[in-house]
């Protein structure tokens, strides 16, 4: 059986997958023939992490069809978990470095997934606008939060304070978390291959979750929220499982993100940085998950090879960001759409149906 | 005293955000769009006054003619470049081209002006009030943001019901199919509604940087967002409810700042934000609207 054979979605499937483990194929063998440069190697991780962001936010954006501008919270609360539970774990004598990062990410997916349940409540009885934005909020209410926070472990236990490093109490022991210096002295225990994981794990959720009823059942309030309503879909209930799904997700990846460097501080987490991972959503289509992990990868590793121009990045980000969202709908482009789908038979990506492409077809861009 | 003196101090603020969340609420009212790059307009005014003044050495009138003027185009062509195509389009797109632009403000701002704090000087050199032999000291910025403030409050309420124009701007965000069938000019009066929006937002970026005077790329961001919550605390759509909600919202913040803690001032105000929309989405003073199928 061939793949041109194959049901649209099985082949979009197993395209995603093999992007993957092709990537990491690639990269291993390259590394070990010493082809990897420095900077690049650097970039491994954080490239995972952003992968694993931009696929989780797709389930929001593409999947879903909210605006969330607040993944970056959910990021920050899973990255200072993880470094509360590495330092526990690690004061507790566990030194198994694998052990440290599977004990990290799952609690901070949990904790992760718990909050963005908590804040999906109120935020779900929203639509539209007033949800981006009040995403947005809360958002920057975590960021500003988590610069309040200290945290410290010593042989009594946990420690926690909100006004300074020095009420926390302790003589001897670790200070983990120190207000907006954030967090000091991470052990690095992040690595490519388990960051290739984390997308592997993140991508099997998301397209499970799509492929599944009630991913179909997601999809249907996107596409018609009273419809779906009237054919007895819970549609806050569907709602909010994406968004809290997506939030766990983040919170892992944002583990993985912290553990690739020695200090993180709450303020990197900002609203900055949600857009930054919605340029890749939009930029790869939204609701199309291999699009997601190839633009947010490209995109990651694109200032490293262009540093001539690096200071016009985001200048050209904002400015493609307009461009996918605006060129479908100029006249001239839908008429060129046109007169090339009437001269070649079917111009439609098949891929189409699994985009949110209004006319015109965004899974092109 | 203290507290009088926060509280005028909040209201001074929240002057800044009122007339910030006047182009929110106008635009809005018009376009049914959040246009998410308000804030930074604010910011292109404050640069193109202090750009006058530091490097032109204009007068402050010259130079806050010009930033009206200048944002004024910026509003039109903005409109007229990224909005206009995204008339009929979903509104996920336009929010985010919206995003877009704002990132396009701030980013162009980096590169030509540096990512380094301008200290920007008041543009009000008038000595402080003081008040009680001294025991209240109220800076003349204040006092002269906060009459702004009421001067364009009164005169927008005017030109909104006095004017063919403002009655037309109403008509469209009544029923804009129904408008453009009474023969009025749908698209010229939304390029309108941007233009002045865009305009106050000069006013607001000078003001608001003569009281805090550091200017950076980033400067308008925050203020922006505080303002769009501001529109919405009042009522979307709605210019006394703009009024209201951003001095409410300035007072809250400042009295947080005071009393509550620096770092949670901003987490105190979105708070109030969202407790809003939870209890009356509609807002203080806006009419809730029924979904048709």
């Amino acid at each position: 059986m061939g793949i041109k054979t194959l049901k649209p979605q099985t082949r979009s499937t197993i395209i995603t997958y093999a992007i993957v483990i092709a990537a990491f194929l690639v990269v291993t063998v390259l590394d070990g023939l010493g082809l990897i440069s420095n900077s690049l190697s650097g970039q491994l991780v954080p490239i995972c992490a952003y992968v694993s962001l931009a696929v989780s936010l797709n389930l929001v954006v593409g999947v879903s069809g909210e605006l969330s501008l607040g993944h970056a919270g959910f990021m920050s609360v899973g990255a200072f978990t993880g470094v509360v539970v590495a330092g526990c774990l690690a004061r507790m004598g566990i030194d198994n470095e694998l052990m440290l990062f599977a004990g990290s990410a799952v609690v901070g997916a949990i904790v992760a997934g718990i909050i963005g349940f908590l804040v999906g409540i109120p935020v779900m009885r929203l639509r539209g606008d007033y949800l981006a934005i009040v995403t947005l909020a809360f958002g920057e209410i975590i960021k500003n939060l988590l610069n309040n926070f200290y945290i410290g472990v010593d042989d009594a236990g946990l420690h926690f304070s909100m006004t300074d490093s020095s009420s926390l109490g302790m003589t001897q022991g670790t200070i983990l978390i120190n207000g907006p210096k954030g967090a000091v002295g991470i052990d690095k225990i992040s690595t490519f291959a388990l960051g290739i994981l984390l997308v592997l794990i993140t991508v099997a959720v998301v397209l499970n979750l799509m492929h599944s009823r009630d991913g179909r059942a997601i999809m249907a309030v996107r596409d018609n929220r009273i419809a779906a309503e009237s054919v007895g879909i819970n549609t806050t209930k569907y709602r909010l499982m994406a968004f809290t799904v997506a939030s766990a997700l983040a919170g892992a990846a944002g583990v993985l993100y912290a553990m690739n460097y020695s200090t993180i501080t709450p303020s990197q987490f900002d609203f900055n940085q949600s857009i930054l991972i919605l340029v890749y959503v939009v930029l790869g289509g939204m609701g199309n998950i291999w699009g997601s992990i190839v633009s947010a990868a490209f995109l990651t590793v694109l200032p490293e090879v262009l540093r001539p121009i690096n200071q016009y990045r985001m200048l050209l980000y904002a400015i493609v960001l307009i461009l996918v969202m605006v060129v479908p709908h100029l006249k001239i482009y839908q008429r060129a759409a046109e007169a090339l789908r009437r001269r070649f038979g079917r111009g439609e990506a098949d891929d189409a149906t699994e985009s949110v492409a209004t006319e015109g077809g965004e899974a092109d861009a | 005293m203290e507290f009088l003196a926060n509280i005028i101090n909040g209201m001074s603020l929240g002057s800044v955000y009122a007339i910030i969340a006047l182009g929110y609420t106008m635009v809005y009212g018009i376009a049914k769009m959040l246009n998410f790059a308000h804030g930074d307009v604010i910011m292109v005014g404050a640069y193109i006054c202090f750009c006058s003044m530091t490097y032109l050495g204009l007068p402050v009138i010259a130079g806050v003619v010009l930033s009206i003027i200048g944002c004024t185009v910026l509003g039109i062509v903005m409109e007229r470049l990224a909005y206009k195509p995204l008339r009929n389009a979903p509104s996920l797109n336009v929010l985010i081209t919206a995003i877009g632009v704002s990132y396009f403000l701030q980013n162009a701002a980096l590169i030509l002006m540096g990512s380094d704090p301008k200290s920007f000087s008041s543009i009000i050199s008038l000595p402080a009030l003081r008040l009680f032999d001294g025991a209240l000291t109220i800076s003349a910025t204040a006092v002269i943001t906060i009459l702004v403030c009421v001067v364009i409050m009164v005169a927008l309420t005017l030109f909104t019901t006095k004017t063919k124009m403002g009655k037309a701007m109403r008509a469209c965000s009544e029923d804009r199919d129904a408008a453009q069938l009474m023969g009025i000019n749908v698209n010229g009066t939304i390029s309108m509604v941007f233009a002045i929006g865009s305009g106050l937002a000069a006013i607001a970026g000078v003001l608001m940087c003569s009281a805090y005077p550091t200017l950076m790329p980033t400067t308008g961001s925050m203020p922006g967002i505080k303002a769009f919550t501001a529109a919405v605390l009042g009522g979307i759509g709605s210019i006394p409810g703009a009024a209201l909600g951003g001095i409410l919202l300035g007072v809250i913040e400042i009295l947080a700042r005071a009393y509550i803690s620096t770092q949670l001032a901003d987490a105190v105000v979105f708070a109030v934000l969202i407790v809003m929309l939870l209890i009356r989405p509609a807002g203080l003073l806006g009419k809730p609207v029924n979904e048709k199928v």
